[in-house]
């Protein structure tokens, strides 16, 4: 949709009231006022106070109608939603019959809405009975959910944003934080601003953009964090800066901590040499720690996605409660999540291995009160499979039936490949999604259109417990629907209908505020129950408030903990051993986000100007390893792991490490022909969350140097090309947006493929040049509309995309030769209408032979050559001489 | 005053007078004779006028009294019979005698026969003067076939066409105007002409043409009338009427019996003079370095070359410049010039092809070492100039490769790449 349909969408819709929601993006949570053509941050929200990042600001531009999924379909065929309810709930109902409720899966998202995942988790875990209900949280948080119940007994985050700017030591660990989290980075960057002396240091193999702020960038080898941090508890103890009275008061386990970080020894020129750092960098890193009382560290995927991210988390939350440092203001641990309701999952229990509110399922207590509550007989009661084990059990046949709910695993899970082969080849596959084309939809048998952004109404939490709400301000596109409207209507189909008598999202969350009550009993922090008798209006009018809902913005700063004991936990982190590097498999790659795009680009992928910033998938490397290697800088290089490969484009990063490279997470085979990094990543396992090492993994590159490259603008899907990566342009046609892609091949496109590909192009024009083997196409139709434009040559041929974006309009006046130009004419002075047409001279020109003396035609000719050849036009001239000269 | 005797009143001789009579108006005292019946006119326009799109006056570029305003005596209707060299005198066929200090022949071509049986029946026309059209003009609806598939038999079946007439063009060759356009333009052109009602059998030799009532004409001393025309691979064409136009012949018998040298035609040197020195000839006539002429652009120059030399300002020479041939069919514009096929110089390297296939529009440009050796342009020649300027100026064209089809309007930024440059990062 184009913006002024939007706003006339809009403003039919909201009549131009601003209301108040939450972005979509990432787990900082920001709040976002907007009346569905302007939009900006909410002042009044806690989390950004007005600001918003580039994405966030953009948001606009992802909506619309245009490739979003409208229908409920059924094996191909659109039907309604009835039939649709009844052919899940009818499936699942079949397969728990036949084989068990373990048959069944859902795989869900922390981009569900609190309520979506609530009725999702009470329907798996206790209505069906099966604990298979698992998140994409966990290929980003599961390891801290770890380190934190390890720690804290309950997964809480203890600190909030404003401890960053109360902090006089920062740490950023594993975390691009600037292009990642960016409100959290620019409220850091204004604190350093403020208080020049606050100190902040970047912890991360790459130099990345965060890198610009810091005083310190420890660029450690990768999988070096627990060395790291074991060595600083050592410092810690060794230079007397241990809290060793909160130690006694408030934890446990400590010395076998101890004992086990010191077994490293104490050498910090070894270990700094073993990490890949100075000396004078590890221990004025040490220093700091010691000296600042107010330390947040803040970590997140690059602490997480590892084979040991549970005890890395453990590492960094052992230095602080050895410090005395947790939940006090401008000191905490501060774990970050990446998506918008990964906490609002977290909390309701979407995980396999949570029961529900913070309970566990392989406790008989937690079970027997949960079970109580929800009045749930079958209530699960064994964890269930986590991600990466739920889809080997879908590829097994173990699990027949999977219910895919906003998310898109067949980019996003390790050996994403396998993944797809397990969905091709499962029984049943349900997609509830809100765009159309996608590389998990294209598995489905049955697909269900939910509501997106803009659309859906209930709750988010953000990385610091603020709970908010996102608030609809379009309405739904087509039949599209609420994920909680779908599963309930499911769940009373397969004859839950007491359990799940939900009217609108309010009642849930209601419900769910209740339960909370339930953990408290246990000694959990989560508490909601404030809300648990919230009116419908009161849902409405909901303001950002953290939990506990008792006002304190932290937990645990009373050092009393959510274990049994009310003591913290320290937690042994024996160092990983040392992944040898072999010749097969010589270079690291990381994976993760840049600033511009966000998960698999379902939406920010609608939106051409967050391309700008970088437009094609690629692998950053070091220039050495481009020379060692012998890659081309701008070139393509293939690279392959033991699981898969990619194709992509090489950019030169001096932040790189030598031996290791980086490559964005976002692109999938919708936006490129090969780039799904998930591709190449094994599907080893942090043993405790079941969080996939995706930091890490060993892979081959190889230079490509592809015969020709290219551009194509069209709407349609590209030509079998060996490498294509798009970015959407703001024109939009009958079979879609308009998309700008990258081509580059080594076989010929032949006539008649290009015929074939686009068989409703009515007319083609065409440019060759066969010795060099440029050539250019337009397609056009049967009216003259522009379809597609392709341009090949041994160099990327020039083109202006703004302009022939403008030429896919309806009534843009179609020029064949300034369309294959892939540019305007430079027209040049006007000159007036050809008056010779053997020699083009126009009449301007002979007007000014005559001004300069020409008295006669034959002077004319002359002058210009008008009137010289076939001599039709000399009646013409004789006129011109006449006019001229009286 | 010296005396000028032009033989021939065609474009080449009304050229000359223009050029001369403006260089030296008082030298010469002027007398043209012309066999046809006509003032001066525009040649190149009997196709429009054939197709009914002008008439005689407005292609009439030398009415009788411009000659008057420069005391000019013409003569027409009458050919010269014979040249006394000795004697410096024409003699016409009326019976003039004109005295000349120079004389200049431009006596043209005449349409080239048919080599097959039955070219002078009755209803076998050429289409060559204002009186072939007029001829042509006052056919009744009839099956026509327009022998010969160059410039003069399309512009003739195009004209015929629109006059309502059944028109069946032959062509000897695979393509039409095989000289002017390759193989892609030819057959477009064939489709476009189709389109408009044209029917064309290609790759087809004449064998004879076939008469009615011989018999009944001989008795009445008549020649018979076109019934059909047979081709070789016997095919047999109804006709009523056959329009040969398969090329044309210089006509130097004038010059030949004069005992002036003649090959092909008047053999002429660098300032267009003959074997004789008070003889010069120009135009469609003559050969020069071994070639012969069709098209006008070569005319004009040679009048202006001539009429220097006869001005007796003489110091230019005449060199033929290969330039661009410039036709319209049927209102579709066709530009055409140099190696357009890149076979020319047997034994070279052939070069590169650049081709642009556009609705209405093709275009052609042949490139050897960066540079273009030729083209032919389809349509829209609104870009010809530009090629012809590079292709004249031997300009190396490398840096304007990628858009160079697309004409001046695309060419003229090279270094501009910078909007869309290949960053994947800003």
């Amino acid at each position: 949709m184009n913006a002024e349909a939007r706003a006339q969408k809009a403003v039919a819709t909201n009549a131009g009231t601003a209301i108040c929601t939450t972005c979509p993006y990432c787990g900082v949570g920001c709040g976002i006022r907007t009346d569905g053509v302007t939009l900006k941050g909410d002042t009044q929200h806690p989390a950004n106070a007005g600001r918003l990042c580039v994405k966030g600001s953009s948001v606009l531009e992802t909506l619309g109608d245009q490739d979003r999924l409208l229908n409920p379909e059924v094996d191909g065929e659109v039907v309604s939603w009835d039939q649709a309810l009844d052919e899940v709930a009818g499936r699942f109902r079949r397969i728990v019959d036949e084989h068990g409720p373990d048959a069944v899966a859902f795989y869900v998202s922390g981009q569900l809405l609190t309520e979506d995942y609530y009725v999702a988790n009470k329907l798996m875990k206790g209505y069906i009975g099966s604990a298979n209900i698992d998140t994409n949280s966990r290929l980003c948080m599961s390891s801290a959910v770890v380190a934190h119940k390890r720690a804290f007994g309950e997964d809480v985050v203890p600190g909030c944003y404003e401890d960053l700017e109360l902090a006089d030591l920062v740490i950023l660990t594993g975390s691009n934080t600037a292009w990642a989290h960016p409100i959290v980075y620019q409220r850091i960057v204004a604190a350093k601003q403020a208080r020049p002396d606050m100190k902040v240091v970047v912890i991360d193999p790459r130099r990345t953009a965060t890198c610009d702020l810091a005083d310190l960038h420890l660029a450690i080898r990768p999988g070096q964090d627990v060395p790291l941090f074991n060595g600083l508890l050592t410092w810690l103890d060794d230079n007397q800066a241990l809290d060793q009275a909160y130690i006694d008061a408030h934890t446990e386990g400590f010395q076998a901590t101890l004992e086990t970080a010191r077994s490293q020894g104490n050498d910090w020129e070894a270990l700094a040499a073993k990490m890949g750092v100075s000396k004078v960098d590890l221990t004025t890193f040490y220093h700091w720690f010691a000296a600042c009382e107010r330390t947040v560290t803040v970590f997140s995927q690059g602490v997480n996605q590892a084979r040991n991210g549970s005890d890395q988390g453990n590492a960094i939350i052992n230095a602080h409660l050895a410090t005395g440092r947790v939940g006090k203001p401008g000191a905490s641990p501060f774990s970050i999540t990446g998506q918008p309701n990964a906490m609002g999952g977290r909390e309701v229990g979407g995980l396999a291995n949570q029961l529900a509110v913070h309970l566990d399922i392989d406790n008989p207590a937690h079970h027997a009160a949960v079970a109580d509550f929800w009045q749930a007989p079958a209530l699960a009661s064994k964890n269930g499979l986590t991600a990466v084990e739920l889809f080997e059990a879908v590829s097994s046949g173990e699990v027949k039936a999977v219910w895919i709910m906003a998310t898109n695993p067949v980019d996003s899970l390790p050996e994403a490949d396998k993944v797809r082969q397990a969905l091709m080849a499962c029984d049943t596959v349900v997609v509830s999604d809100c765009v159309a084309s996608g590389d998990t939809l294209a598995c489905a048998d049955i697909r269900l259109p939910a509501l997106g952004w803009g659309e859906k109404s209930g709750m988010v939490t953000n990385s610091e417990r603020c709970v908010s709400r996102q608030r609809p301000f379009v309405p739904a596109p087509g039949q599209a629907k609420a994920d909680w409207w779908i599963i309930t209507e499911v769940a009373q189909r397969m004859g839950f209908a007491d359990a799940f008598p939900y009217q609108h999202e309010h009642d849930i969350f209601a419900e769910y505020s209740a339960l909370t009550a339930v953990a408290g009993q246990f000694g959990k922090r989560l508490d909601l129950t404030g809300a648990a008798e919230l009116s419908a209006d009161q849902y409405a009018q909901w303001q950002p408030q953290q939990w506990p809902l008792n006002g304190d913005p932290r937990c645990y700063a009373d050092g009393q903990f959510s274990t049994p004991s009310g003591r913290a936990r320290f937690v042994s982190c024996d160092n990983p051993p040392v992944r040898q590097i072999g010749d097969a498999f010589p270079i690291i790659l990381n994976s993760g986000r840049i600033r511009d795009q966000w998960h698999t680009m379902t939406r920010t992928g609608r939106a051409g100007r967050l391309f700008a910033h970088l437009s094609e998938p690629f692998a950053a490397l070091h220039p050495q390893d481009i020379e060692r290697y012998r890659l081309q800088e701008g070139g393509f290089v293939r690279l392959t792991s033991r699981v898969g490969d990619a194709l992509v484009r090489v950019t030169r990063d001096t932040g790189q490490r030598p031996g290791t490279a980086f490559m964005p997470m976002h692109w999938t085979d919708q936006f490129s022909r090969r780039a799904r990094v998930d591709a190449l990543v094994p599907a080893r396992l942090d043993p405790h969350s079941g969080q996939p090492a995706f930091k890490h993994t060993p892979v081959n590159v190889s230079d490509w140097q592809p015969r020709w490259h290219g551009w194509l603008f069209t709407a349609a899907s590209p030509p079998a090309v060996e490498y294509w990566a798009r970015v959407p342009v703001d024109a939009f046609l009958q079979a879609g947006q308009v998309q700008r892609y990258r081509l580059a091949g080594d076989a010929d496109l032949t006539e008649q493929q290009l015929h074939d590909w686009l068989p409703q192009a009515a007319q083609w024009l065409a440019l060759n040049d066969p010795a060099t083997g440029h050539y250019r196409r337009a397609a056009l139709d049967k009216d003259g509309h522009l379809l597609a434009w392709l341009a090949i040559g041994e160099t990327l041929p020039v083109c202006d995309v703004d302009w022939l974006a403008d030429c896919f309009a309806d009534d843009a006046d179609i020029q064949h030769l300034a369309i294959l130009a892939g540019q305007p004419a430079d027209a040049g002075p006007d000159l007036g209408p050809v008056i010779c047409s053997c020699f083009q001279v126009r009449q301007k020109t002979i007007e000014a032979v005559v001004e300069e003396g020409a008295d006669s035609v034959e002077a004319i000719g002359k002058g210009c050559q008008a009137g010289t050849n076939c001599g039709s036009c000399i009646p013409e001239l004789r006129g011109l001489l006449e006019t001229c000269t009286s | 005053m010296k005396r000028l005797v032009v033989v021939g009143n065609g474009m080449a001789a009304c050229r000359l007078l223009e050029e001369l009579t403006r260089l030296a108006p008082d030298l010469y005292q002027i007398t043209v004779v012309g066999d046809e019946p006509f003032a001066g006119y525009n040649r190149v326009m009997l196709s429009p006028l054939l197709g009914g799109g002008t008439d005689e006056k407005t292609i009439t570029t030398h009415p009788h009294q411009w000659y008057r305003d420069r005391n000019i005596r013409l003569i027409t209707g009458t050919p010269v019979v014979a040249i006394h060299r000795r004697r410096r005198q024409v003699e016409t066929a009326a019976g003039h005698r004109l005295d000349y200090d120079r004389l200049l022949l431009a006596t043209g071509a005449a349409p080239r026969q048919l080599p097959v049986e039955g070219v002078t029946l009755d209803g076998v026309v050429s289409f060559r003067d204002l009186y072939d059209v007029r001829r042509l003009l006052s056919l009744s609806a009839a099956r026509v076939v327009v022998v010969g598939g160059g410039f003069l038999g399309l512009e003739a079946a195009d004209a015929l066409v629109k006059q309502g007439h059944d028109v069946t063009l032959v062509h000897s060759r695979g393509h039409l105007l095989n000289q002017q356009l390759d193989e892609s333009a030819g057959h477009r052109l064939q489709q476009d002409l189709e389109a408009r009602g044209l029917k064309f059998v290609m790759q087809a030799r004449t064998q004879s043409i076939e008469g009615t009532c011989l018999e009944e004409s001989r008795e009445e001393g008549g020649r018979g009338r076109v019934a059909a025309v047979h081709l070789a691979d016997g095919q047999r064409l109804p006709a009523d009427y056959v329009v040969q136009a398969v090329g044309i012949v210089p006509r130097a018998e004038l010059a030949a019996s004069a005992g002036l040298t003649v090959n092909q035609g008047v053999r002429v040197d660098d300032t267009l003079q003959t074997f004789d020195p008070a003889i010069y000839a120009i135009g469609e006539c003559v050969e020069h370095r071994e070639r012969t002429f069709g098209l006008v652009a070569p005319l004009y120059e040679q009048a202006a070359v001539c009429a220097s030399h006869l001005a007796e300002l003489g110091h230019r020479r005449y060199l033929y410049a290969d330039s661009a041939t410039r036709l319209k069919i049927s209102g579709i514009d066709l530009v055409s010039c140099g190696d357009f096929l890149g076979d020319r110089d047997k034994g070279t390297e052939q070069g590169e092809t650049l081709q642009l296939n556009l609705p209405g529009s093709y275009r052609r440009v042949q490139i050897r070492d960066n540079r273009v050796v030729g083209m032919v342009l389809y349509g829209d020649v609104s870009d010809a100039p530009f090629f012809e300027k590079l292709w004249k100026e031997n300009t190396d064209i490398s840096a304007l490769r990628e858009t160079l089809l697309l004409g001046e309007a695309f060419c003229k930024r090279p270094g501009d790449s910078d909007q869309n440059s290949e960053e994947i990062a800003a």
